[in-house]
C-alpha cells in the first residue's frame, strides 16, 4: 500500500541474553494516530529507539516512505522526517527557548526565515511569551511543550511522543492532546506512547499493546479495552 | 556581519596593533618574555575550551598537543629551515589530525573514555619523543631561532608579537565557532547528546570537528616555543602544568563564552608569572590545583557566571 | 637472537607484573567499575600508599606489615574523599562526569605535590630480607621483589572478590550502582554503602602501593605512568568484573614484558595505552562484562 509511511518487518533487538524486542511487524499509515501501550519494560522504548536510530535492530528492517533506513544514523532519520520527544524532557540547557528550536532548523530546509518558523511553532504550542527565556526557567508543562515544539519545528512526517503527558494534571493533558491533534490535522502521523490510558484511548485511531517485547494486541480503543490478553497484562488473571 | 562581530574584530585589530607598537615604547625585554607565557596560555585555554567548554568533552592531554606542536616546529625548523609561519601552520595541521584520531577512537562511546584516553596521550607522545634520536631523545635539542625581522627590536619582542597573533587568531576562531551553527550544535551535544542527534545534529562529526579545531589551536600554541626557549626537552614540552592550566583557566574564567578562557588565562598566568619569582614551581602547581578544586566544587560556572549571577540578581 | 629462556623469562615476568597491575587497578575497579565514579586520582593514591609504606619501613617494619597497618587510615581517607565528593555534587543534584573527572584530576595533582613537598622528588625504595635475592627454577630466574608483590596482589583481589560476592554488605555494593531504589527499599542507605565501597577501594591503594614500591623505586609522579594501565584493565575487563581484570592485567603485563625484551624497555609505557585505545575502538563493552 502506498500510504504506509513507516513499516517495520521482523524487527528484533537483543541485549546480551535478554531479548528486549521482537520480532515485531508494525505499519504506520501517513497521517495516522497510533497509540502504543504496555507495561514498563515491555519494549516500547526499545521499539522507538529502533525507529529513530538510537539502536540498530539486530534483525529485521525499518522502512520509511519505502526506503530501508535500518542502517542509517539517527540524525539522518531525523532529517528525513522522523521526529521524537523524550520521556524525560531534554532541553538544550544553556540556550534560550528560541535557540532550542534553531538547533534542528540548522539541519533542515524550511521556507522563509528560520527564526520566523521557530517563533510561529513556539506560539502554536503556547510558548510565545517565553521565546527569549533560558530553557532552565521553564515549568514542567512548558518543558513538555518545548520538547514537542523542537520535535515538530522541522516539519516531520512522523512524530513519536514518548510519554509526553507523564506527571501532568488533567487540564495540562488536555492542552498537550490539543497540540498533538492540531499537528495531526496538518497531516503528521503521530505515535503516542503513553501510560495515561484515557488520553491514549481518546487520541488514537488504532492502539497496539506490547508485552515482553512482543506485540500482543492491535485494534481500536474499544477493541483494545475489551481484549482479554490486554486485560490480563493490565489487571492480571 | 553583526554589530557585535564588527566591534569584536576592531577590538582584536587594536590589540594586535598595540602588540606591534609596544616593543618600541616599552624598552625592558622582560615584559615581553613574561607576556609571551601569558599569551601562550590565552591560546591554550582558548583552544581547550572549543572542545571542553562548548561540547563538554574534557581533554586532559593538552600538554600532548602542545608538546607535539613544539617538537614538530623545532624539527621542521632545524632540519628543513622552514620559515616560522609555516612551522606554526604545520603544527596546527598536525594537532588537528591528532585530535581527529583521538576523537575517532574514543568519542563514539562516552565522554569519560575520551577523557581517560587523553590522560594517556601525554605519556605516549613523551615515550615516542624519548625514542626518536632526531628529536634529541630525553636530553633534548637546541634550537637557534630565526633572526628577528627589522620591525622588531629583539627576539623576546618578536616572539611576543608572534604569540600575540596566534592568540588573536585563536580567540577569533573560538568566537566564530561559538556564535555559528557549530557552537549551537556543540552546546546541544553538551546538553543532551541523544536529543541533539534526534534533532538532526550529526553529533559525531561535529565533535570530531571540535577535536580538530581544539587540537590545531593547542598545537599552534606550542609552535613558537622552541624559539622562545632555544631549547626543547620532553619534560618541559609535555609539562604537567600545561595540561593543568589548560583545564583550570577556562574553568576559572567560565567555559560558556570565548571571554571566559581569555579572562582565566590572563588572571592565572599573570599570577603565575609574578609568583615564579617568589615561589617554587611545585607550589605553583599546588596553588592552581587547589584553585581548580575550589572552582569545580563551589563555582562550576567560573568567574563569568559569578559575575553574571550577581548582575541577574541586581536586575530582578 | 631468539632463545627460549628469554621468551620464558619475559612471559613469567609479564605474568608477575600483570598481577601487580591488577592490584593497582582493583580500587578503580570498585570506584569506576561498580560505583561509576571516575576516580582518576586512584593511581596517585596508590603512590601515596607506597610512600606510606616507605615511611613505616624506615622504622625497620616489613613492607607487607606496613601495608596492613595502612588499611585503616586509607579506608578513612577514602570515606573522607567520598564525603567531599558527594557533598559537592549532591547539592547540585547528581554528579556530572566531566566535573567529577576534573575534581579528581585536581585532587591527584594536589596529592602529588604534597608528596613532593613531604618527601622530595627523588626515587624512594624499600628494603626487606627477601628483596634482592632471586628464586631459580631451571631456566627461570624470578626475583623475590617481583614474586612477593605478585602473590600479594591476587591474594588481595581474591579477598575483595570473596567479600563482594559472598557477604551481604558486599552484595549491597554490587547492587548499589544499578538498584539504588531497591536498596533503599531493603532498608539500606545507598550513600553509606557507597561511602563504605569508596573506603575499601582506597584501602586497596596502600596494599597496591606496597606492591609497587617492592617491585621498584617510586617517585611522587609515578601515578601518571599507571593511569593508562589501570584504566585499560578496568575498562577492557568490563566495568566491575574483578576476575576479568586479573586476566587483562596479566595480558598487558606479558605484552609489556615482550616489548621490553624484544624491542626496547622505553617503549613499554605506551603498550597499555595502545591496548586501551584499540580495545575501546573495537569492543567498548569490554571483554568480560555483559553487553550494554
Amino acid at each position: 500500500m502506498s500510504d504506509i509511511v513507516l513499516s517495520m518487518k521482523g524487527v528484533e533487538k537483543v541485549f546480551g541474553a535478554f531479548r528486549a524486542l521482537g520480532p515485531v511487524d508494525l505499519d504506520l499509515r501517513a497521517g495516522e494516530r497510533l497509540g502504543i501501550i504496555g507495561p514498563n519494560g515491555s519494549g516500547k522504548t526499545t521499539l522507538i529507539n529502533c525507529i529513530t536510530g538510537v539502536y540498530r535492530p539486530d534483525k529485521g528492517s525499518v522502512h520509511f516512505e519505502g526506503r530501508d533506513i535500518s542502517h542509517i544514523e539517527a540524525h539522518r532519520r531525523a532529517r528525513l522526517g522522523i521526529s521524537r520527544s523524550f520521556q524525560i524532557p531534554r532541553p538544550f540547557t544553556g540556550m534560550t527557548v528560541l535557540e532550542n528550536l534553531l538547533v534542528p532548523l540548522d539541519y533542515c530546509h524550511v521556507d522563509g526565515s528560520r527564526e520566523e518558523r521557530a517563533r510561529s511553532v513556539l506560539s502554536s504550542v503556547g510558548l510565545a511569551g517565553r521565546v527569549s527565556d533560558p530553557s532552565e526557567s521553564l515549568s514542567q508543562l512548558e518543558l513538555r511543550k518545548l520538547e514537542l515544539a523542537r520535535a515538530l519545528v522541522g516539519n516531520p512526517k512522523v512524530l513519536i511522543a514518548d510519554e509526553a503527558m507523564a506527571g501532568l494534571s488533567e487540564e495540562e493533558i488536555d492542552e498537550v492532546l490539543a497540540i498533538l491533534l492540531a499537528l495531526n490535522r496538518s497531516g503528521v502521523a503521530v505515535i503516542m506512547i503513553e501510560h495515561i490510558m484515557h488520553a491514549v484511548m481518546r487520541f488514537s485511531e488504532r492502539i497496539v499493546c506490547f508485552e515482553t517485547g512482543r506485540l500482543i494486541a492491535s485494534g481500536t480503543s474499544t477493541e483494545i479495552a475489551e481484549n482479554p490478553l490486554v486485560q490480563k497484562v493490565y489487571f492480571g488473571e | 556581519m553583526s554589530r557585535n562581530s564588527a566591534l569584536f574584530l576592531i577590538g582584536v585589530a587594536v590589540v594586535v596593533a598595540l602588540g606591534f607598537l609596544m616593543p618600541w615604547v616599552l624598552k625592558n625585554p622582560f615584559y615581553f618574555f613574561a607576556g609571551y607565557v601569558v599569551l601562550q596560555y590565552v591560546t591554550i585555554a582558548t583552544g581547550w575550551n572549543i572542545l571542553g567548554g562548548y561540547a563538554g568533552y574534557i581533554n586532559f592531554g593538552a600538554a600532548g598537543f602542545f608538546g607535539a606542536g613544539v617538537y614538530l616546529s623545532a624539527f621542521l625548523f632545524t632540519t628543513f629551515g622552514l620559515p616560522l609561519p609555516l612551522c606554526i601552520l604545520a603544527a596546527a595541521v598536525f594537532g588537528a589530525i591528532l585530535g581527529v584520531l583521538m576523537g575517532y577512537l574514543t568519542l563514539r562511546i562516552q565522554g569519560v573514555y575520551f577523557a581517560i584516553a587523553t590522560l594517556g596521550l601525554v605519556v605516549v607522545l613523551e615515550t615516542i619523543v624519548h625514542n626518536i634520536s632526531a628529536l634529541g631523545g630525553a636530553s633534548g635539542m637546541a634550537v637557534y631561532g630565526p633572526r628577528p625581522p627589522s620591525w622588531s627590536p629583539g627576539p623576546s619582542q618578536y616572539n611576543f608579537t608572534v604569540m600575540l597573533v596566534i592568540a588573536a587568531v585563536s580567540v577569533a576562531l573560538a568566537r566564530f565557532v561559538e556564535i555559528s551553527w557549530i557552537g549551537r550544535g556543540l552546546r546541544a551535544v553538551r546538553a543532551s547528546e541523544d536529543a541533539a542527534e534526534c534533532s538532526g545534529v550529526p553529533t559525531l562529526r561535529l565533535k570530531l570537528l571540535a577535536c580538530a579545531l581544539s587540537g590545531a589551536v593547542l598545537a599552534a600554541a606550542g609552535a613558537p616555543y622552541p624559539f622562545y626557549t632555544s631549547f626543547v626537552e620532553p619534560v618541559t614540552a609535555f609539562s604537567l602544568i600545561i595540561g593543568l592550566n589548560a583545564i583550570a583557566m577556562p574553568l576559572i574564567g567560565g567555559t560558556k563564552s570565548w571571554a571566559g578562557p581569555v579572562l582565566g588565562a590572563l588572571l592565572l598566568a599573570s599570577v603565575q608569572q609574578i609568583a615564579t619569582v617568589t615561589i617554587s614551581s611545585e607550589l605553583n602547581i599546588l596553588f592552581v590545583g587547589l584553585v581548580l578544586i575550589a572552582f569545580v566544587a563551589f563555582a562550576p560556572g567560573g568567574i563569568a557566571d559569578l559575575f553574571g549571577r550577581r548582575q541577574g540578581r541586581a536586575r530582578s | 637472537m631468539f632463545s627460549i629462556d628469554i621468551l620464558l623469562n619475559a612471559v613469567v615476568t609479564g605474568i608477575l607484573l600483570g598481577s601487580v597491575y591488577a592490584s593497582l587497578a582493583l580500587g578503580l575497579g570498585i570506584t569506576f567499575g561498580i560505583l561509576h565514579i571516575p576516580n582518576i586520582a586512584h593511581p596517585t593514591l596508590v603512590v601515596a600508599g607506597a610512600f606510606f609504606v616507605y615511611t613505616l619501613t624506615q622504622w625497620e617494619l616489613d613492607p607487607i606489615v606496613a601495608a596492613l597497618i595502612g588499611l585503616v587510615p586509607f579506608y578513612i581517607l577514602g570515606v573522607a574523599l567520598y564525603l567531599f565528593y558527594s557533598s559537592v555534587f549532591e547539592r547540585r543534584g547528581g554528579a556530572n562526569v566531566l566535573q567529577s573527572l576534573t575534581l579528581f584530576f585536581g585532587l591527584s595533582l594536589v596529592v602529588e605535590i604534597l608528596l613532593v613537598l613531604g618527601f622530595g622528588s627523588e626515587l624512594k625504595s624499600v628494603s626487606a630480607p627477601y628483596i634482592g635475592s632471586s628464586l631459580k627454577l631451571g631456566l627461570l630466574t624470578i626475583p623475590y621483589r617481583l614474586l612477593i608483590p605478585a602473590l600479594l596482589g591476587p591474594a588481595m583481589i581474591a579477598a575483595v572478590w570473596l567479600y563482594l560476592s559472598r557477604t551481604n554488605s558486599g552484595t549491597a555494593i554490587r547492587a548499589v550502582a544499578h538498584e539504588e531504589r531497591a536498596l533503599s527499599i531493603a532498608g539500606l542507605n545507598p550513600a553509606s554503602v557507597k561511602r563504605h565501597a569508596f573506603g575499601i577501594a582506597t584501602a586497596t591503594a596502600v596494599v597496591a602501593g606496597a606492591a609497587l614500591i617492592m617491585v621498584g623505586p617510586v617517585e611522587p609522579f609515578a601515578g601518571r605512568y599507571q593511569i593508562g594501565r589501570v584504566f585499560a584493565i578496568v575498562v577492557l575487563a568490563g566495568m566491575g568484573s574483578i576476575p576479568g581484570s586479573l586476566v587483562i592485567a596479566i595480558a598487558i603485563g606479558i605484552a609489556e614484558a615482550l616489548v621490553a625484551s624484544y624491542l626496547n624497555p622505553s617503549w613499554s609505557p605506551g603498550v597499555a595505552f595502545a591496548v586501551l585505545l584499540l580495545g575501546l575502538a573495537s569492543r567498548p563493552q569490554g571483554l568480560f562484562g555483559a553487553a550494554r
